[in-house]
Parts: structure tokens; sequence; C-alpha cells
């Protein structure tokens, strides 16, 4: 990928644990970037998730809560209503926000929660060897859908942003990729743009991120991205689901 | 009597599973009492990968060696692990392709072999574990031969049958030796 | 005889649940037990059966219940953590008189812990875990054989009892491979389900209703009387355990279940050599839990007991509670996903022996 990043100082100088190729790690560097760019970084408290991304409590230089599968929101709105003037954000993939996790990430938007959701969709349980998600798209082949997902059998993908947006708490939720620069130029303004609103006192903010898992989908990192950008983006479109602020002055 | 309890040790996708998964069907064809344990988490992700396998005609106790009578090894982190875990009088087998030390460890037997040369030769890389393999069975005796490519043919891929069986021979030459 | 296959204690389970005529399959991944659902998943399509993975444990137990209040053969299969979810369901189930089988291929805890073999959810599985009177028959077998064997016969006891059967394995059992067979189990009178299942009247007169809700405090009594009633009935008839070596005069009685059980053994052979003599106690049934087998060897055991354990001491409870103070009993265990060696096992052992306390 053509993109250089600087090093940022708000993720720590650790080698991570994440498979060669993996997008993870751009994600991890767009939040820590936004976080220092807004010179928050002293005051937010992340919430890492129970999935690939479990360990970013030693990543990320913030301060850092490990939640139980699916809960981020809930120990993520305990922390805000603690701390109302820290920045508190989740990082979920999708078996932790999107099954596990439903309900804590549908009332964390529903009650307007001041909080960051940084929701990486990658279509498939990547820590636990690739087992269907509820984001796993039709057709789709993994461990605990060998012949395919059946929607007859095991039901359709949920759109996720789509539906948070749905919610009157949610002020902002957009869908970004980070499968070419361009689009990573993109995924880098709208979590900027997330935690910017969040300084401000605004609601619930969600950036929903397609991501690849080249180990549990059986590609090469570049066959990854390909398969992101030809299956996923059709299902899930890119764009601002909700914006009730506007630009952030 | 036929005991062998067998560390088999390396970077995932070498096919270390795979080596003492066969060898556990042969056991089992030759009515041994045989158990494979891998390891298993995070770290076998291009991490590192070993297994434990145990072929006797005694009941087996714990599935988890700690006391090998054979290690085998095909990188340098797991001859570090693993090289003080062989019984006084056992065996090392290891790939010198990929292991650039000598072994510490003088009350024990020494095999080593360059297999990723000599698989290469063969015709591929990948097979470098079956070479390792094939020493194993040829010097310790644990199954016959016969009964390893038994069970390379029942649940191995049949391409790489022809393969996987020059891989073999060309180990227990070495074995031999 | 039936053919031996070569096979992991996680594909092993799928499989004898199928033997058992298993129905409905309901999971939700966790390591180290993932490969029971995607085993289900491959298996249970082609032979018209049900296999679905929830949005979570909590969904998976729920599902369960639906299942075995409909009168079919249910099972779901979790982690540590995954049982935790579930653990309100169990109540529920439990508390409905409903027949399931909810296997626990144990990691180490608590909180995320790890996902290292671990042997920590003795108290979870056997003290409750869920609220309210009720019992879980907890089976723990310690080979993949066992473990086939086991989960057949634990289909059966939940449908004699109407009661949720546990089998517990680690993380160890889970993942390892060993030869097994699928034999013909000991044929058992299962009652008919007709009396009591919510199937649709269909021409039946009197509804039937699954619930564990009684407002009445005499209700609630009498219905937990009822159960205790069936759970002496379970501790009468359903207590399993083996004894290894411990006829005659012994030095030291080990307990142990489990993967743990065959450490033992290989300890017990290294002291054996030098002259002292080991036994073991290995429970089958963590509850009821074997008090007789060590009633029987408390007057010739030297020493008294030890109870080695995945565990910072849970099962030692019970030990203690069956041998009654009359011997004393020691506790050795590793924890977090460590696995003692027969060596260090051995070395326990001596020491207490030698009179070290
Ligand atoms: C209660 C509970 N259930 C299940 C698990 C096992 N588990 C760990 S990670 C994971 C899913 C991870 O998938 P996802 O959220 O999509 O993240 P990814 O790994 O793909 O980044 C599951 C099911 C757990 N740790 N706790
Ligand atoms: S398993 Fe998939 S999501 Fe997890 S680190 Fe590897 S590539 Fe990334």
């Amino acid at each position: 990928m053509a993109v250089i990043f600087e090093p940022t100082k708000a993720l720590l100088d650790v080698p991570t644990h994440y498979c060669p190729g993996c997008t993870h790690g751009i994600i991890h560097r767009l939040v820590g970037e936004a976080l220092e760019e807004l010179g928050i970084l002293d005051r937010t408290v992340g919430v890492a998730p129970v999935g690939c991304a479990v360990l970013a409590y030693d990543y990320f230089a913030c301060d850092m809560h490990e939640a139980a599968h699916g809960r981020a929101p809930a120990v993520a709105t305990g922390i805000k209503r603690a701390l109302p003037d820290n920045i508190v954000f989740t990082y979920q993939g999708d078996g932790d926000l999107a099954a596990i996790g439903t309900a804590e990430i549908v009332h964390a938007a529903a009650r307007g929660e001041k909080i960051t959701t940084i929701f990486v969709n990658n279509a498939i349980y990547g820590m636990t060897g690739g087992q269907m998600a509820p984001t796993t798209l039709p057709g789709q082949v993994t461990e605990t859908s060998p012949y395919g997902r059946n929607i007859e059998t095991q039901g359709y993908p949920v759109r996720v942003s789509e539906m948070i947006s749905t919610l009157d708490g949610a002020v902002y939720v957009e869908r970004v990729s980070v499968d070419t620069p361009g689009n990573v130029f993109k995924a880098k303004k709208a979590i900027k743009k997330a935690f910017e609103l969040q300084t401000k006192g605004a609601g619930f903010t969600m950036v929903e991120v397609l991501s690849i898992c080249p180990t549990n989908w059986g590609l090469s990192p570049v066959e990854a991205l390909k398969w992101l950008r030809d299956n996923m983006i059709p299902y899930y479109p890119l764009g601002v689901k909700k914006d009730t602020i506007g630009e952030v002055k | 009597m036929a005991h062998q309890e067998i560390i088999f040790a390396g970077f995932g996708g070498q096919g270390i599973l795979s080596m003492g998964k066969f060898l556990a069907y042969a056991g089992m064809d030759e009515n041994l009492n045989v158990s494979w344990l891998p390891s298993y988490g995070p770290e076998m992700r291009g991490g590192t990968a070993n297994c434990s396998v145990i072929l006797t005609n005694e009941d087996i106790g714990s599935p988890l060696v700690t006391d090998a009578t054979t290690v085998v090894v095909m990188n340098r982190p797991s001859l570090d692990k693993f090289e003080h875990a062989i019984v006084p009088g056992g065996l090392l087998i290891m790939d010198s392709d990929l292991v650039n030390r000598e072994s510490e460890r003088k009350d024990i037997d020494v095999i080593k072999i360059p297999a990723q040369t000599v698989a290469e030769e063969v015709g591929s890389k990948k097979i470098a574990n079956m070479v390792l393999l094939g020493a194993f069975v040829e010097k310790t005796g644990i199954v016959p031969m016969k009964a390893l490519l038994k069970a390379l043919k029942e649940h191995g891929k049949e391409q790489f049958y022809e393969l996987n069986k020059r891989a073999l021979e060309r180990g227990a030459e070495y074995a031999r030796k | 005889m039936a053919e031996k296959v070569l096979m992991k204690g996680n594909e092993a389970i799928g499989e004898a649940a199928i033997h058992a005529g298993c129905q409905c399959f309901f999971g939700y991944p966790i390591t180290p037990q993932t490969e029971v659902a995607a085993y289900m998943a491959r298996k249970m399509p082609k032979i018209g059966r049900v296999f679905l993975q929830a949005e979570s444990e909590v969904a998976a137990i729920n599902m369960v219940y639906g299942a075995a209040g409909s009168g079919v053969r249910v099972m779901t299969s979790s982690s540590s953590p995954g049982i935790s979810l579930k653990a309100e369901g169990i109540s529920y189930i439990a508390g409905a008189e409903l027949p399931c089988v909810i296997v626990n291929i144990v990691r180490g805890g608590p909180g995320l812990g790890s996902i290292q073999p671990a042997q920590s959810d003795y108290f979870q599985a056997t003290k409750g875990g869920g609220h309210g009177d009720y019992r879980l028959v907890v089976f723990a077998p310690s080979s993949v054989q066992e473990m086939v064997d086991l989960i057949q016969d634990a289909f059966d006891v939940a449908d004699i009892y109407r009661n949720p059967v546990m089998v517990m394995g680690d993380g160890m059992l889970g993942q390892m491979m060993e030869p097994v067979e699928f034999k013909e189990r000991p044929k058992r009178e299962i009652p008919s389900k007709d009396s009591w299942a919510a199937t649709g009247l269909h021409g039946r007169k009197q509804h039937h209703v699954i619930n564990s809700l009684y407002l009445q405090p005499e209700k609630l009594e009498e219905h937990n009387k009822k159960l205790s009633k069936k759970y002496a009935e379970i501790e009468k008839n359903e207590v399993r355990y083996e004894t290894y070596n411990c006829e005659g005069e012994v030095d030291l009685v080990v307990a142990a279940y489990g993967t743990v059980s065959r450490i033992v053994k290989n300890a017990i052979k290294i002291l054996e050599k030098e002259g002292i003599k080991v036994g073991l106690i290995r429970p089958i049934t963590l509850w009821p839990f074997p008090k007789k087998a060590f009633e029987e060897v408390t007057g010739r055991t030297k020493h008294g007991f030890i109870s080695v354990e995945l565990s910072e001491g849970q099962m030692v409870e019970d030990v203690m509670l069956s041998v009654k103070g009359r011997k004393p009993v020691y506790f050795y265990g590793r924890s977090g996903g460590m696995v003692p060696t027969p060596a260090e096992i051995a070395g326990r052992i001596r020491a207490i022996v030698g009179g070290e306390k």
C-alpha cells in the first residue's frame, strides 16, 4: 500500500500480533492519529473488544479497558458517565458488536451515549478461526457455513450502520473502507470527525470500517483487498449514513 | 516394547501438525495406543507450532509430552525450547538448513538433515517435514515404513503421495548413515 | 466390532451426539471448543438435522430451552466464558425439568483468562453457576473414547431424569486426537416425553406448559422438594468413578479427574519404582460426587489424600467433605493453563509421604 504513515504517539512502539497484511493495524493507526491530532490522547479511555483486537489495550498509548465479548459499549457507558469530560471510544469487530453485543450497541446509540465506536467489519470471526459473522455475505464459505451462508437457514447479513442510523441518539454514522489509499484517507477523516463531535458533546458517533481478514478468507492480502472491493462494498455501501450536525466548526 | 513420545516443532505452515497426524494414523493401524495433541492458540498465526505424539503398547497417561524420547525441530526457537525435554539416550532430529546451531546435549543421538535442500531436490520445499519424518521412522522403527505410507495414502492428498514417498525415503537414507 | 477412527476430541463430541440422536445443535464460537460447532455445521444439514450458530451463548442456551421443551434431543457446547453466559438459561432449564446436554471445554479464568486447558469451572458446574436450588449432572471424561461414550450416556441420563447434563472436559481433551470407536452403549429405558413436551395440542385435552415460575411460596417449595427427591435418586443411581492402584494398604490416595488423572497415573508409575504406593480415585461424575469411593479407602491410606487439579483448589473441598476429617487432605494444583508434569506431581507426593506437610 502506498500510504506511508508517520509514527503516532497514540500507539505504543510494540510489535502487534496481527497477521501479515491485516488491516486492523491501519485502523489502529487512523484512530491513533485522530486522537493525537485532536490533542485528546491525554483524556481518552479506550475499550478493547474480544476479537482479534483483544490486545488493543497493549497497542494504544491512552488508558484502556478490556471488556467481555460484546459488552464494550456498556463498559464505555460506565466510563463516560463516571468521567464525562473524558473521550471514550470502543473498538469492536463484527462478531463482538453485531452478534453477541447487539443489545449493548443498540442501546448505547439509543441513549445517545457520548462515545465513539470504531466498528471493524471483516465479514468473519477472525480470532476464533473463521466462523460465520452476522456480516458474512450470502454464499460466503466459513467454518460454520461450510456450504456457503444459506439465507434460508442462516439469515441475512446485518447492515449495522444503516440500522444504527435509525436511532435518534446517534448523531453521526459513516461507513468507510481501507482498501485503497484514497479510502484510507476518507476513513481517517471520518474517524477524526467522530472524535471531534464527541469533544463537542454531541451524541453517539460510529464509524464502520470495512476491513480484510486474509487469514480466514484464505486469500493473499492483495486478493483480499480486491475481494472486499468486489463483494463487500456492493453489499455495504460506503458513505455517510447519518449526520445531524454537519461540518464540525 | 514399542514406546515413543515425540515432540514435533517448528513454524506454522511447515506441516508440523500433519507430520504428527500421519505418524499417529500409522501407529493406530499397527495397533499401538496413540495420541496427538497440538499446541493451539494465537501463537499459531505465522508463529510457532508444535505437537505431542505418543505411540506405545502401554496405556497412555498424559498426552502432553514433557519427557520426549524424540524431538524433531524445524527452526531455531524450537531447538531452544525443546532440546532439554529429551530424555538421556533420546533422539534429536533437526533440519540443519533452518537450525543454525549445534545441539548442546552430549547424551543423546542427533541426526542433522538439510531437509530443505533434500526436499527441493525431491520436488518441493513443502515436503521437508516428510524428509524428517522418514528419518525418524527409519531410526526408531516405531512403525514399519509401509504403515506410514499407508497412512499417507489414506489420509494425505493423492497428488502429493509419490512426492511424499520419495521424501520419506530420502530421509530414511540419512538415518541409515 | 465398530471401526476405530482417529478423531479430535471436539469432533468426536459432535459425532457422538449425532449417534445419540441429537436433533438440534445450537452454539457460538469460542476457543478451545469451536471445532464442535464447525463439525456440526458440516454434518447436521447433511442428515436433515439442525445446526444453528446463535448470536450469543445466551441465545444458544435459550434455543436449547425451546427445543428441549419441544421434546427433541438437543445439545450446546461452549467454553468457560460462554458457560457463564449460559448459566441463566441452565437454571431455567433445570427449573422447568428439561433434558439437554451441555458441553464445557474448560479454559483458564476468571474473566477472559486464557484459552489453555483448565479445571477451574468445577465450582460453577457442581455448585450452581446459575441461581436457585438445582443440580446439574456433571460427567468428566479423561480420554476421547470416554468423551464419546459419556456424551451418548448424557443424553440418556438427561431424558431419564428430565435434567440438564453437563459434559466437562478441558482444552487438551478438546484439541487432542485419539482413536475412538462408536460402540453401542448399554440400552436404558427412556421415558416418553409425550406427557410433558409442548408440541401443539393435536387433539390433546390438557395443555402442556414449560415453565419455572411458581408465584405461591407453597408451590415453589413443593416444586423444589420434588427436584430434591429427583437429585437424591440421581445420587443413588448415577455415581461413576474409577479407582486405580487402591487395593490394600496405600501410602497416599490422589483424587484427580479428566486429563489430569492421566498425568497422575504417570506419576504413580514413577513412585511405584521407588516403593511408594499411591492410589487414584478418578471421579467420572463430578456431581453426584463419588463420596463412597473415598470412604472405602480412608482406613487404608497411610498419609491421607491429595487432590490434584488444574485450578487453585476446587474439587478438594468435595474430597474433604467425603473424608470428613478422618485423614489429612492435601492439594496440588496448577492454573491459568499451566499443566503439571508427572515428575512435578510425583515430587509433591514424595514430599508428603516423606513427612513434609
Ligand atoms: C462470551 C464469549 N463468547 C465467545 C468468545 C470467543 N470469541 C473470541 S473472539 C470472537 C469473535 C471475534 O470476531 P469479531 O468480533 O468479528 O472480531 P475479529 O476477530 O474478526 O476482529 C469470539 C466468538 C468469548 N471470548 N467470549
Ligand atoms: S485473523 Fe484475520 S482479522 Fe485477525 S489478525 Fe489475522 S487477518 Fe486480521
